[in-house]
């Protein structure tokens, strides 16, 4: 499969698996983002990611190329989810097969942090009062109707 | 292929071009109109190429020196140039592409007739945009022509309706891009960027075609700072809701992204300020100041937001 790709439809997360399967991997580590209904106090009724997939997909390649280099494990790839998703639904899944669990734990968790804070990845999210408001770019638009709430990321 | 009619060539140029303010025939690139573009490419694969006219454009410069086939019932748009074909010449099947396709090639041409079914009324390809037939680059069947005169009999003009109802053979495209048109000055603009790349390799171009392409490159502005150049711009996630597009081309003499951006949050309602964003030049990290050059494409990126 390819090292890091996106999906508009769900995930097949048994279809990935078995693309790492190796015969000298001894394990397999994975992870999902799951779609949660609440963000900083606000209640989540859904979520819609957008990607600029020309970029991303080049930048999600890199990460995955340099996590395989970086703790010596045998496959490893990412595949996140566009288009609206409902709470619940599984918008990234990161894989990692490897001789052993250390390296294939910590190869996982560089790849969904790397992925969170380089890929050209946007998250909007739908609240329950109807506002929605993209992730990281307009808090304090959102906090602007509900001054009440105790917000600390409100004006960074 | 014995079976097979003859393939003529049609150019439906009769077009009001009311978002173009001017002849979209007479739009250039390569240096040549757009007629005689779609014209030069067909002449490549039919036996015999015409263009199509309403009676009041026999006369028109761009026009006047090609062979015609007239509208016999002009005002009712391209179904009356595709009609007037197959009753100048009822024996021949005719490859019928609207003028405004300046993406389309000779290559996707001859994709459509190696897959040419005669049997069929038309052999089409699908819209990439909402699969639907795409009358006006299609190769219309000799039997097309009674039943094209009932459907206008009873009072319908829409040849992309016909075809929906049709037997006709409909292809997915090669090139998804193909048959994109252009209707605007800005679509226009943006489409030279993007044919910029290509304007020195092009095939097929006459001697003449190509002494206008230098002239052409010497024009643009690619090789002196102060003239404006034309940028693609890429928005996406909040910047896309504020500028109300997803992207735009400009002329500008922005010559690095942090001026491009300064002009840009003159003309939308940009909250972010640079320190927030980060910079894209035809889809690679790049940075503020970067020299920009004709025909690139930027993206300012937003905050991201992934997992």
């Amino acid at each position: 499969m390819k090292p890091f790709s996106f999906s508009t439809t769900p995930l097949s997360l048994d279809t990935y698996r078995q693309a790492l399967a190796d015969p000298a991997a001894g394990g397999y580590a994975s992870f999902e983002g799951w779609v949660r209904n609440h963000n900083e106090g606000h209640a989540v009724t859904r979520l819609e990611y957008e990607a600029f997939e020309a970029l991303a997909n080049k930048e999600g390649e890199r990460i995955v190329t340099e996590a395989i280099a970086r703790f010596g494990v045998l496959k490893a790839a990412c595949v996140h989810r566009v288009g609206s998703l409902e709470i619940g639904d599984i918008a990234v899944w990161v894989g990692v097969s490897s001789k052993h669990r250390a390296e294939a734990f910590a190869a996982c968790r560089y790849i969904i942090d790397e992925v969170k804070h380089r890929v050209p990845i946007w998250k909007k999210e739908h609240y329950i009062n109807g506002d929605s408001g993209w992730v990281n770019c307009e808090r304090c638009a959102v906090a602007g109707h509900d001054h009440e709430h105790k917000h600390p990321h409100a004006h960074d | 292929m014995s079976a097979e009619a003859p393939l003529f060539g049609l150019v439906l140029a009769g077009g009001a071009s009311t978002r173009m303010q001017r002849d979209k025939a007479a739009i250039e690139y390569h240096g040549r109109s757009q007629l005689q573009c779609t014209f030069d490419l067909l002449t490549r694969v039919c036996t015999a190429t015409f263009v199509s006219v309403r009676p009041d454009q026999r006369e028109e410069p761009t026009r006047a020196r090609l062979p015609q086939i007239v509208d016999r019932q002009p005002g009712i748009g391209p179904i009356a140039g595709i009609t007037a074909a197959l009753q100048a010449h009822p024996k021949a099947a005719w490859l019928v592409v609207a003028c405004d396709l300046p993406f389309l090639n000779e290559q996707t041409l001859r994709y459509l007739i190696e897959h040419r079914d005669a049997r069929k009324l038309a052999t089409a390809f699908k819209s990439s945009h909402d699969g639907l037939p795409e009358p006006l680059c299609a190769i219309w069947e000799p039997a097309s022509r009674e039943p094209l005169l009932a459907y206008l009999a009873t009072g319908k003009q829409c040849p992309r309706k016909f075809l929906i109802n049709a037997p006709a053979l409909l292809l997915d495209l090669p090139d998804a891009r193909a048959l994109d048109n252009v209707n605007t000055a800005d679509e226009h603009r943006a489409t030279l960027a993007i044919l910029g790349d290509h304007r020195a390799s092009s095939p097929g171009q006459s001697d003449d075609a190509q002494k206008n392409n230098t002239a052409a490159l010497k024009a643009d502005g690619r090789s002196t700072g102060a003239k404006p150049h034309t940028l693609r711009i890429q928005y996406y996630a909040i910047l896309r809701e504020q500028a109300g597009r997803s992207e735009e081309t400009l002329d500008t003499t922005a010559s690095t992204p942090a001026e491009l951006y300064d002009e840009l949050r003159k003309r939308h309602p940009f909250q972010l300020a640079p320190a927030q964003l980060k910079v894209a030049l035809n889809s690679e990290f790049s940075d503020w100041q970067t020299p920009l050059r004709h025909g690139d494409t930027v993206v300012f990126i937003p905050p991201v937001a992934g997992g």
